[in-house]
């Protein structure tokens, strides 16, 4: 955007925003909302603290076993889906309603199920990534260039090889699409896991400092996991702009 | 042979009469092939002598590539099969190789290893292929792009890339599906003068699907005339005297533009 002239950096509304916080903390307005500086003085306090740390080590832990097995999983079974019509007629319907169903009642019959622990919390946070990265999947296979398959049969692929040399690949833009919003929701998912489960992780700290009405820890936190999921997510763009100048070429 | 083929009405050798004949490297035998409601192929026989060019030249609809995706192994025929080299084709095999209108280049891998791919998928070692891949490289006019990927190439250069793919797996038979429409009309020409001394210079056999008449009639030693619904072969043409006379006489030559002329005559009533 330009004004008056100048080229403003990416994202200067934050700046705008940021005043409009601290203005309001500063008029004591609500407890609920202290002054933007006080959340950053705090959020430098916390980060080092070992509760910190334990807090981000469980949540990673749990975060990055319930991506990964959202993409092993739904990376190959969206692929499956776009290739084969009739694995494609089985699935969709339950990938279409679990994308769109209220995962967090799903919960309890989780813990039901897998127990207390982490692995619930992992299974909670691979439920709330993997539909969009199936579904993502999926749809890049589906618009690929019908000559490429023929092409790889002709030249005497295997299905396992179309698969690896020729799908992957040509439903590769797509695919990072799905995970980098897989991830976003996969966020939701691991700290609704972490609050409803059991008490660990950032979610033990939003449940410590809400119920202490510590609005300027519990905002600290929350802004240390936004700029985590943030960047996370900026990555997977940028991987994905580095792959998509084929994807209009398939 | 030549004589005797030229105004067939319709090409229904019997069984035997091919087998008998040694230099028949493709043989299509009373191929049918229907897509739901719509009749592609009714019963379509056709010979594709060996070391030669046979084009399947006729208005859209006519199944010529249907039949040539027959061939290929890519679709099954409903009745009838399909001879290479005598023996029955079942599906895509190593005797075949196919170049497409739309190139069919991977878009994420260079072009080297595109040339290469053929034999990648046969397990071929990489030093291994890329060495044939670079000869290949070479052959067709794309030596010092052997790193470039497909984007940063010309339609042209990028089917140069797709013929070198298929000729680095040595296939004896190249099926080529309408390769040269999507290229400009100064490209075609150079390709089709490529493709002469190709046909002459490697021990191939040649199936070129087109709609060009002029196309057909430069590169072909056997022209199939196919007709639409339901799909025959109206005529087999094998033009005889002008081929000698050197790539830039031909479209000059009183035989080239009487067969022009012919054809357009047949197939005129045929384009709505």
């Amino acid at each position: 955007m330009r004004m008056f002239g100048y080229r403003l950096p990416g994202m200067s509304s934050l700046i705008v925003w940021g005043l409009l916080w601290e203005l309001v903390g500063r008029l004591g307005v609500t407890f609920f909302l202290p002054p933007l500086s006080e959340v950053f003085v705090t959020l430098f306090e916390v980060i080092g603290t070992p509760a910190f740390l334990k807090a981000l080590g469980e949540t990673a832990y749990a975060f990055i076993l319930g991506v990964f097995f959202a993409i092993v999983i739904g990376v190959p079974t969206g692929i499956l889906m776009g290739k084969n019509r009739l694995v494609d007629e089985l699935l969709l319907p339950w990938v279409n309603i679990f994308l769109s169903a209220p995962l967090t009642a799903l919960v309890p019959v989780l813990m039901v199920l897998f127990g207390f622990g982490m692995q619930s919390i992992i299974i909670t946070t691979t439920l709330f990534a993997i539909w969009i990265i199936i579904l993502n999947a999926r749809a890049g296979v589906m618009q690929i260039n019908r000559s490429l398959v023929e092409m790889a049969r002709c030249f005497g692929a295997s299905p396992f090889e179309a698969f690896t040399k020729i799908y992957f690949w040509a439903a590769l833009p797509e695919i990072l699409g799905g995970v980098r919003i897989g991830v976003i929701r996969a966020v939701k998912g691991v700290i609704i896991g972490q609050l409803l489960i059991s008490i660990v992780g950032f979610g033990a700290l939003f449940e410590l400092y809400s119920a202490n009405f510590l609005m300027a820890h519990f905002w600290a936190v929350l802004i240390v996991l936004f700029a985590l999921a943030f960047t996370i997510s900026e990555l997977l763009a940028y991987l994905e702009r580095r792959v998509s100048y084929y994807a209009a070429k398939r | 042979m030549a004589m005797s083929q030229t105004n067939l009405a319709s090409v229904q050798s019997a069984p035997s009469v091919a087998a008998a004949e040694p230099d028949v490297a493709v043989s299509a035998r009373q191929i049918s092939k229907t897509y739901g409601e719509v009749e592609a192929l009714r019963s379509l026989s056709l010979e594709f002598p060996r070391g030669q060019l046979t084009s399947l030249l006729g208005p859209s609809g006519c199944g010529k590539t249907t039949l040539l995706k027959i061939v290929a192994g890519l679709l099954e025929p409903d009745s009838g099969e399909i001879l290479v080299n005598g023996k029955a084709v079942t599906g895509p095999g190593p005797d075949r190789a196919f170049v497409f209108q739309d190139f069919a280049l991977l878009p994420w891998a260079s072009v080297i290893r595109n040339v290469a791919f053929g034999l990648e998928l046969r397990g071929v070692a990489k030093s291994e292929r890329e060495d044939v891949a670079r000869k290949y490289i070479g052959n067709v006019g794309l030596a010092g792009f052997e790193n470039a990927y497909p984007h940063e190439l010309s339609g042209g250069m990028r089917q140069r890339v797709g013929l070198a793919r298929a000729l680095s797996v040595d296939a004896d038979v190249l099926l080529m599906d309408e390769p040269f429409s999507a290229v400009d009309e100064q490209t075609r020409r150079k390709f089709q003068e490529d493709l002469l001394s190709l046909v002459q210079n490697e021990n191939k056999t040649f199936i070129f699907v087109t709609h060009s008449i002029e196309e057909a009639v430069y590169v072909s030693d056997q022209i199939a005339i196919l007709l639409p619904r339901p799909s025959r072969v109206l005529e087999v043409i094998r033009p005889s005297g002008f081929r000698d006379s050197g790539a830039v006489n031909i479209r000059r030559d009183p035989e080239y533009l009487d067969i022009v002329d012919k054809i357009w005559a047949s197939l005129r009533s045929y384009v709505e």
